[in-house]
């Protein structure tokens, strides 16, 4: 035999050899290509260099803001603030108060109807409420209740058949208790002048019953304020 | 002699190029255990070619050291991963040394023959 078995075993190493190098080579060529390049590494760390300053900062502003949030609350910066809330609710009829005052009570007309007249001339109308509120208002009157019914600034007086209608879903029938805070002698005064309120009312026969009060009590108003459109400035 | 070598050398370019064009490509996690074993296996290679010059080859000694070698070397290193220990390293440590020395070797003979 010629061909001998050495050199099979020579050409079977030689193919052995060259297959395996050659899948090395590319593997390895696969590997390399498949790592992260340095460029990339260096992006990276340069980003989280960048957001480990910003977290810095924001930390640092952390701080900061708690200080001034501890002065706040220790500081007469929050105690000032809250007797002006104080202030501020009582003026806008929030709160219940109380002083001397006068109580005006309004009522239809007790006699009966003479034949022939229009029975509106003889009883209460919102306009009639709406004139002694302004006149109470005018004189002084620092708070006004109808019915225990506070009037605040938003508050309106209409005329719902046969009662009225306030702070949008209050109704009051007559007899309509009016409290009023204030001077009770200049309230008093100002709405017994001559050709003043109650003259022209009780030209009507409507009675007007006013009493002067040391102390009048004047509730909180409970509804809800909601401002859709006004937009402090 | 001369048939020998131009088998081998054909043999090894018959396997490059089957080894470029195949389609498979070995998975990324074996190529450590590869390289090892290529490693073993060009210093067998290279251990023969000593032994060729040197007017001893067994052709016996030849494969079974080419055969062996290369899965020794490749399962120390598999065994050296999964207890933790860097065993590659021998490998590459002792077949580095060893292809170094064969090389030497094979080096002295050829200019011992040129002079000659």
């Amino acid at each position: 035999m010629k061909f001998k078995s050495v050199y099979w075993i020579l050409l079977l190493v030689g193919l052995i050899m060259g297959l395996i190098l050659a899948l090395q080579f590319r593997v390895t060529r696969e590997i390399i290509r498949n790592a992260p390049p340095q460029e990339r590494t260096a992006a990276l760390y340069q980003e989280l260099e960048e957001s480990r300053e910003n977290r810095e900062v924001l930390q640092r502003r952390v701080y900061e803001l708690r200080d001034r949030l501890d002065q706040s609350v220790a500081g007469p910066e929050l105690a000032n603030m809250k007797v002006e809330l104080d202030r501020v609710r009582q003026l806008a009829g929030m709160t219940t108060i109380e002083g001397p005052g006068v109580e005006v009570t309004l009522n239809d007309n007790p006699n009966v109807l003479p034949p022939g007249q229009d029975p509106n001339n003889f009883v209460l109308h919102d306009e009639d409420v709406l004139s002694v509120l302004n006149e109470l208002k005018a004189a002084g009157a620092r708070a006004v209740a109808i019915n225990d019914q506070r009037i605040i600034s938003t508050t309106e007086v209409r005329c719902i058949g046969p009662t009225i209608l306030l702070n949008k879903n209050q109704r009051l029938s007559p007899p309509f208790v009016i409290s009023a805070l204030g001077d009770p002698d200049t309230l008093t005064n100002s709405l017994k002048m001559i050709n003043g309120v109650v003259d022209s009312l009780q030209l009507w026969g409507i009675q007007v019953d006013i009493k002067k009060v040391d102390k009048v009590k004047i509730p909180a108003y409970s509804g809800t304020l909601t401002y859709n459109y006004a937009k402090p400035k | 002699m001369w048939m020998g070598i131009l088998l081998a050398v054909l043999g090894l370019g018959a396997g490059i190029v089957i080894g470029f064009n195949i389609p498979m490509v070995l998975p990324q996690d074996y190529a450590k255990y590869m390289s090892v074993a290529a490693l073993a296996a060009l210093d067998s290679v290279f251990g023969g070619i000593r032994a060729a010059m040197e007017e001893k080859f067994n052709h016996g000694i030849f494969v079974s050291g080419f055969f062996s070698n290369a899965l020794l070397a490749a399962g120390l290193t598999f065994i050296g991963d999964r207890l933790g220990i860097d065993l590659y390293l021998a490998a590459v440590v002792a077949f580095g040394v060893r292809l170094f020395q064969n090389l030497a070797i094979i080096r002295r003979y050829i200019l011992k023959h040129k002079i000659k």
